[in-house]
């Protein structure tokens, strides 16, 4: 049966950052209304790594990462369960003089913003992780840093929206957008479901540039995908979740005993696909034997344990891998929150309250101007 | 004829895989045969390792010993055309070629043409008790004898349904081990029911009547139309309790419990390939599409024995050399089109018992589903139960196994889901009240086994 | 005790091993499932419960059966015990302790 549902908000995409948003805004009293083209916390913010990490964040990323990390910190509260969240500190390697000298800078460049990150010498690191190999000579230690289980906390964002009163319709692939005298009209076929908005919100991941781009506004959006990896359960060998300076390779060890590391590309999936978003990836064998290396020269222990499983994702990416967070400046009423370049999970809370922030008051109590799409035209 | 330039790759050393390598080696090719095992025969004609002290064939394969040592004997007059590669896992498959372990270094293989005789493993329904030890699959308790000469235990019971139920009870018995029981899930009067079509292979049907035959003349206790209840024990099974077919309790003493409801097919390099697969309501499985030649839904992409839809080993004889045939006139080779009838009429007479024989032996799904206690773990690898499958279903609705396994963690662990698969889509339908074929399959993921993170790459073409 | 009953083979030559340090026997041709559960009632415990394990599918499937080994002073590594035969002097550990070296026992 037709259903014509008329809100105060649509969002499209059931991530983190929409689920977040829907729950803010439902929490505000706003009807909300959410479409999911699949299930929510089904793509990239259900499949990535789960690192809950504001070392490492450009300056301008950090306002927003230290309101989430507030936001993280309430999680039972905000979701109703911890998502294996753990404050377990997060250490970025340095594996060259060189690489310790820019963990040293940015140490120097974020101080004012209360990440109480330490820097370690060789001797601190062997001391504190006797665990690391030898191939790193130094690192930056973020305390309250972390990781959670992106598979169990990104769902619970709209479950807990639903809870809170939106409307989350899951299944829903928008067939059609266009804007009205009054708004928005969108339409999904596949629920046969049309749904007016004054106010929307696009949070569609890799898809959000097709979005924009159906409204008639171009975002520099492109599809990625990392790949990762992840052991049998090992006995507690690894405290810290890791990263590396320079990049290449990151890992964490989950209380069940899994390490899940990451790194690299896997490849869209299915390969013959020729949609401009792939609906899935894969891992591609090159990155992945490359990946597996990488992992085996940082934790020399690892290199009998064996690896259960890879995936990747299809995440959004920017040119200049900062997000895209902020009104559109040419269609009144549309918001975007896009474009996260592989780190969108730790701030996805925070961004989802500015967001509601920008449709309850017109503007957010967290700096946001760096985000604006207008940086690429 | 226009010969691809690649060498055609079999994946799997049982009778299916076998076969196809011999007819293509037959016919001028070099195909590459890879294996995970050490020595050829697949899991139904596993040898042991060689050694002084090997069993002859006819002590470890009984009736079937000719066919096994046809099998074990067929690469030899081609080892100089056939690229055999034993002790090599085919760990994933991507965009034309396949990632082969072996001795620790990983390389990569590209194909042009290929054929699947993956072969199959039990199916598997849980019941309290199964993972303790001393509780091992059929199969496993049939490997353990054949390729090991070793027992499950002294005093076994056998429980699930299926013929291998009457014949490893039977070889075990002829080893000397005594069978407290054999318990069949599926009733008698279904195999009378579907006696017409077991007589498509009125051979291989006097030869389960002969087990069931043997069995009864040498006392060994068979039940039908049971149902299980649980394996008891303090950290070893001691005993399995269980309903007869008239509802009263029971209680058999054994030191060893095997369990299996028939086979399902190791389908994951199919699917990873991106063969179309479809629902078969028969074996309540999704199997890789084929034609009757073994063609899969991928050019260049054949499929044989047990590995594409539970058939036995007969038939993956057959559909290993009939798949062999179709890759060589599909590369334009002339076969000869006799054979090919005889291969296809066998295949056809083999059909017709495998589906007698499936809905003889059903597999008790819906008894089980509604049965199964919220304590019962389903995925032994990860160790989530029943109960954790149920509130996942009352958390999130997952409509398909991929969100399942994604919120519960069922099918996540290092056998993605070979074990548990069948039990949790079950259970899952169950919950929904929907069919079992509406809640998708679990996705495979590279790799399909699991590889050390220490692995060598090496460059082969 | 043993899980596993011998039933044929058992004039195959004697192989010594070491499981969780101790020195056992086992027969050439053994896996290292076979080697360890005619020795023992369990080859490992579960990661989360605790619960013992001895494999189950004993052909590749089900990977209960993974153990940690260690040949001579080498790494560690973790092997799939069906599908890996015994060698001569493996150390095998049936907890989720490393299997220790062994050390060269002086001839007498």
């Amino acid at each position: 049966m037709s259903r014509l549902i008329e809100a105060d908000v649509a969002i499209v995409g059931g991530g983190i950052v929409g689920g977040s948003a829907a729950l803010f805004l439902a929490r505000a009293g706003k009807k909300v209304v959410l479409l999911e083209r699949d299930r929510c916390g089904s793509r990239a913010s259900g499949v990535n790594y789960g690192g809950v990490r504001r070392q490492g964040r450009a300056p301008q990323q950090l306002p927003l990462a230290q309101r989430s990390h507030a936001l993280w910190g309430q999680l039972p509260d905000l979701i109703g369960e911890d998502g294996e969240y753990v404050r377990s500190g997060h250490l970025k390697l340095a594996r060259s003089p060189q690489d310790m000298a820019v963990l040293e800078a940015y140490a120097a460049q974020v101080a004012d913003y209360g990440l109480g990150l330490q820097l370690l010498s060789a001797h601190e690191l062997r001391q504190m992780f006797p665990m690391i190999g030898d191939k790193a000579v130094g690192g930056s230690l973020c305390p309250e840093d972390g990781h959670a289980n992106p598979r169990l906390v990104s769902p619970a964002f709209s479950r807990a929206a639903t809870a809170a009163g939106a409307t989350i319709i899951e299944g829903a692939p928008v067939s059609e957008v266009e804007q009205t005298s009054s708004g928005f009209r969108l339409r999904s076929v596949a629920q046969d479901l049309t749904v007016t908005a004054p106010v929307l919100l696009n949070c569609a991941g890799a898809w959000s540039g097709a979005l924009a781009a159906r409204l008639g506004e171009t975002l520099p959006i492109s599809a990625a995908h990392p790949l990762m990896a992840v052991t049998e359960p090992l006995p507690a060998f690894l405290p810290v979740s890791i990263g590396v300076e320079g990049g290449g390779v990151y890992g964490r060890q989950v209380t069940r005993g899994n390490f899940i590391f990451g790194g690299g590309r896997g490849i869209p999936h299915p390969v013959s696909g020729n949609a401009p978003v792939p609906d899935f990836a894969r891992p591609e064998r090159g990155a992945l034997v490359n990946l597996l290396q990488q992992a085996a020269e940082l934790f020399p222990d690892l290199a009998g344990a064996t690896i259960i499983r890879s995936w990747s994702g299809v995440e959004a990416y920017t040119p200049d891998h900062e997000p895209i967070i902020g009104p559109s400046s040419t269609i009144p009423g549309l918001f975007h929150a896009c474009g996260f370049s592989g780190a969108g999970f730790q701030t996805g809370p925070a961004v989802g309250a500015v967001l509601a922030d920008l449709v309850m008051s017109g503007q957010s109590v967290t700096p946001i101007a760096a985000f604006s799409a207008d940086r690429f035209r | 004829m226009s010969q691809s330039p690649l060498p055609p790759v079999v994946i799997g050393a049982g009778p299916a895989g076998i076969r196809a390598a011999v007819t293509l080696a037959r016919h001028g090719l070099s195909p590459i045969l890879l294996d995970e095992s050490p020595r050829p025969g697949g899991q139904i004609y596993r040898q042991p390792p060689a050694g002084p002290g090997q069993r002859s064939a006819s002590e470890l394969y009984g009736f079937e010993a000719a066919k096994a040592t046809a099998i074990h004997q067929a690469l030899a007059p081609y080892a100089d055309r056939i690229d055999y590669r034993p002790d090599t896992l085919v760990w994933n498959v991507e965009r034309g070629a396949l990632d082969l372990l072996s001795n620790g270094r990983t390389a990569t293989l590209a194909y042009h043409s290929l054929i699947f005789a993956t072969g199959a493993t039990d199916r598997v329904l849980p019941m309290p008790g199964w993972t303790m030890p001393g509780v091992f699959t059929l199969g496993g308790a049939q490997i353990a004898l054949k390729a090991q000469g070793c027992g499950i235990g002294s005093t076994v019971v056998f429980l699930g349904t299926g013929p291998l139920l009457y014949l490893i009870a039977y070889q075990y018995a002829k080893a000397g081990a005594t069978v407290a029981a054999v318990l069949d899930t599926s009733a008698f009067g279904l195999r009378i029911k579907h006696l017409p079509g077991l007589l498509a292979l009125p051979k291989v049907l006097a030869k389960g009547l002969y087990y069931t035959a043997w069995l009864k003349a040498y006392g060994v206790p068979v039940y039908t139309g049971i149902t299980p209840v649980r394996a008891e024990g303090n950290e070893r099974v001691a005993s399995v309790i269980w309903q007869d077919s008239a509802g009263r309790q029971q209680h058999t003493a054994c030191d060893g419990l095997g369990i299996g409801y028939g086979l399902r097919p190791e389908t994951q390099l199919a699917d990873m390939a991106g063969c179309a697969f479809s629902f078969n309501p028969l074996d309540r499985a999704w199997l890789p599409d084929r034609d009757s030649a073994g063609r899969s839904s991928l050019a260049g992409v054949y499929l044989a024995g047990d590995g594409a839809g539970i058939t036995g080993a007969d038939a993956a004889e057959v559909g290993g050399e009939r798949a062999a045939l179709a890759l060589l006139q599909d590369q334009g080779a002339t076969i000869d089109p006799s054979r090919v009838a005889v291969l296809e009429k066998r295949m056809a007479a083999f059909v017709r018992f495998r589906t007698a024989l499936l809905q003889a032996f059903p597999l008790p799904a819906a008894r089980w589903a509604e049965t199964v206690s919220d304590d019962l773990v389903l995925c032994r690898c990860e160790e989530i139960t029943a109960g954790d499958l149920r509130a996942t279903v009352r958390k999130d609705q997952p409509r398909d196994l991929n969100r399942l396994k994604a919120l519960s963690r069922i099918g996540m662990g290092r056998c993605q889901g070979r074990m548990c698969g069948a039990a949790a889509a079950e259970l899952l339908a169950h919950q929904h009240g929907c069919a079992v074929n509406d809640i998708a399959r679990i996705r495979p993921q590279t790799p399909i086994k699991p590889i050390p993170i220490g692995v060598t790459p090496e460059n082969t073409p | 005790m043993s899980l596993l009953i011998r039933y044929a083979e058992q004039s195959r030559p004697s192989v010594r091993f070491f499981l969780d340090g101790q020195a056992v026997s086992a027969l050439a041709g053994d896996t290292l499932l076979t080697a360890v559960l005619t020795v023992r009632e369990r080859l490992r415990t579960t990661e989360f419960t605790g619960s013992p394990r001895a494999g189950f599918c004993m052909m590749g499937a089900c990977q209960d059966c993974w153990v940690q080994v260690r040949r001579g002073d080498g790494p560690v590594q973790r092997l799939r015990a069906c599908s890996t035969l015994l060698e001569a002097d493996m150390s095998l550990s049936t907890t989720s302790a490393p299997p220790p070296v062994i050390a060269e026992e002086p001839k007498p």
